[in-house]
């Protein structure tokens, strides 16, 4: 049991990052810590990706002058991981600048208050 | 030499893109808008000469790019179903801008009008790359730039309540977005590809050896979750009404009647290019789409049925339409599949008709939402009242509409299943639960609204909102004339989508 998590030790950990990244994304009513719960889904989601691209004792994917190393680590997850970076920061601007919009209008960032207000707005 | 027509599904997402870019740096919204309207008619007829090509041809081609051979690069591939929907994409888009036009430049402020046709056009290139991609971490990638864009449809119109739904929107979309990264990272863990037919080879084998399996069903199971979340699967659809309710008419009708469809495309395409369907269905997954399209159907009427506001009503509608989409999946078969295709293209032109009346009936009303305050409204714009009562008609499912053919397919499609009788019952009870929320609507705006009241609207709505809005009419008369040839002249749009879907 210990052996195999150790083994898995980077699955683990990503599993566990996901789950507290999902239920603050799903549960918070604080809109802050719901961006933080997105950010560290994503997170975990690199890691695991990261992880699954690593080779024990690889080196990185870059052929320099003189030394060739026997085995090098996959890149192509590496690769992934950047783009889903960029994906993530600018999807962080965007929720900031929004919940930004939002305190300033409504003073509040607690969803469940936002919600008060705004059916009481609608009627 | 490959043919020029082939670079024709890399030049319209290009093309969209461009147009976003440009967008972005034009002062005036009036030049944003022209420029919008001409890229999408280029791309809407550029997609039709691209699927009139392929007809002839009957066959797909992989268009890879920059010429890295698979397993490696990034490819595209078109068949005449990808073709046709993204041209019928590209045409609605345009017309929903144009019916939408009087509310848009009204809802939205002048300095971020550039800035709206931005995200319009970023919408379309995302459409059209879900649509065209054969690589599933761009399929990725595009969802992410369509989730930003469409929040940022949603919000254009700076309400209160619309910010918040924008952020409830958003938040729903980073879940549907991360668990299907997630999954795509499971998938490329076990099988080491990201290209779709490399993906399908490697899955193919490891279902064959019955390896990795439980690894394999939480892939399909976070892909599917995750786009179920963003195409408002039953289970997930909280978050569609305020969303697609609040926004201004144009964005309500893009996001109801494409964005939905987006995500639901890449899905069937993944379904049937990866994963293939006897082995979904060994899996269970088609029972579980088949068991939330049908509850879809039922909760989004019945939540349709208790709403007054008529937009947020036909948000509901669209959840119970998704239903039936997913049902089509769910049956598991080509048949299935095609009534589903063919359901997208109807329901792509029948909500943003409706959404483009309602806009419009309630702009002759003095902007009011509620069915209450509509009552007579069809007297004062006759095509606006056309418009709707011919949508709901086609949503309720009468002969001669397109709603009815999709309905008897589904029907047909059904019959070879074991769950017919299920499916078939579903079916006529949303029909009567559509009609329950459709026919008072549609009867409350043909009311003949009593003199003293109508009097009263003429003075308290401003004389603009009143005059005959030209681009709205010829959107609607389009649409209404759409919505009768998927009704009436349908056979050659069944042949089309039948050969796309053996072809996928």
């Amino acid at each position: 049991m210990l052996a195999t998590i150790l083994e898995n030790r980077f699955s683990v950990t990503a599993v566990l990052l996901f789950g507290i990244g999902f239920l603050n994304l799903l549960l918070q009513q604080n809109l802050l810590k719901k961006v933080v719960g997105f950010n560290i889904m994503d997170s975990a989601v690199f890691l695991l990706l990261a992880s699954l691209g690593y080779i024990e004792g690889g080196a990185a994917p870059v052929v320099a002058e003189g030394t060739a190393p026997s085995v090098y680590i996959n890149p192509i997850p590496s690769g992934l991981v950047l783009t889903g970076i960029v994906v993530s920061v600018s999807i962080t601007a965007f929720s900031l600048a929004l919940i930004q919009r939002i305190y300033r209008r409504y003073g509040t960032i607690e969803l469940n208050q936002l919600r008060e207000r705004a059916r009481k707005e609608d009627d | 030499m490959r043919p020029l027509c082939e670079n024709l599904p890399f030049v319209t997402i290009f093309l969209a893109i461009t147009a976003g870019i440009l967008c972005a740096v034009l002062r005036s919204g009036r030049a944003a808008w022209r420029l919008t309207m001409l890229v999408t008619a280029a791309n809407t007829v550029l997609s039709a000469i691209l699927l009139a090509f392929i007809w002839q041809t009957d066959r797909t081609f992989t268009y890879t790019m920059g010429r890295f051979a698979a397993p490696y690069g990034n490819a595209i591939k078109a068949g005449p179903l990808q073709a046709l929907l993204a041209a019928a994409f590209c045409a609605i888009l345009a017309l929903a801008l144009e019916g939408g036009k009087r509310d848009l430049f009204h809802d939205v402020s002048a300095a971020r009008q550039p800035l709206y046709f931005t995200m319009v056009n970023m919408t379309a290139a995302s459409l059209l790359a879900l649509t065209y991609t054969n690589d599933i971490f761009t399929g990725y990638v595009f969802i992410e730039i369509s989730t930003i864009s469409a929040c940022a449809l949603v919000m254009a119109k700076d309400t209160g309540p619309n910010l918040i739904a924008t952020i409830r929107y958003l938040f729903m979309s980073l879940l549907g977005s991360g668990l299907f990264l997630l999954g795509v990272t499971l998938l490329n863990g076990i099988t080491g590809y990201l290209l779709m037919p490399s993906l399908a080879k490697a899955v193919a084998g490891l279902a064959a050896a019955g390896q990795y399996r439980v690894p394999l069903t939480a892939a399909v199971g976070l892909i599917i979750a995750g786009l179920g979340v963003k195409s408002a699967m039953f289970p997930f659809y909280l978050w569609l009404p305020d969303a697609h309710g609040g926004a201004t008419t144009a964005s309500s009708a893009i996001l109801s009647g494409l964005v939905l469809k987006g995500y639901i495309v890449l899905l069937m395409i993944l379904m049937v290019r990866v994963f293939t369907l006897p082995l979904l269905e060994e899996m269970g997954v088609t029972n579980v789409l088949l068991g939330f399209g049908l509850l879809g159907m039922i909760a989004g009427s019945i939540s349709a049925i208790r709403e007054h506001h008529v937009k947020r009503m036909l948000a509901y509608s669209s959840v119970a339409q998704i239903g039936y989409i997913f049902m089509g999946l769910g049956l598991g078969t080509a048949a299935g599949l095609t009534a589903s295709c063919f359901h997208i293209l109807v329901h792509a032109c029948c909500k943003p008709l409706l959404f483009c009346c309602a806009g419009r009936l309630s702009a002759v009303s003095g902007h009011h939402r509620s069915l209450r305050n509509l009552r007579g409204s069809a007297y004062r714009d006759a095509v606006a009242g056309l418009g709707f009562t011919v949508g709901a008609l086609s949503m309720i499912g009468i002969p001669l509409f397109g709603g009815f053919v999709s309905k008897l397919y589904f029907a047909s499609a059904s019959l070879t299943s074991d769950k017919m009788a299920l499916v078939l019952m579903t079916i006529a009870l949303s029909t009567v639960l559509n009609a329950l929320y459709y026919v008072p609507a549609v009867l409350a705006i043909w009311e003949r609204p009593d003199e003293a009241l109508r009097l009263h609207i003429e003075e308290t709505a401003d004389a603009d909102a009143l005059a005959v809005d030209r681009p709205f009419t010829a959107a609607a008369l389009i649409l209404i004339a759409a919505v009768f040839v998927l009704g009436i002249l349908y056979h050659p749009i069944l042949n089309v989508i039948n050969s796309g879907v053996t072809l996928l």
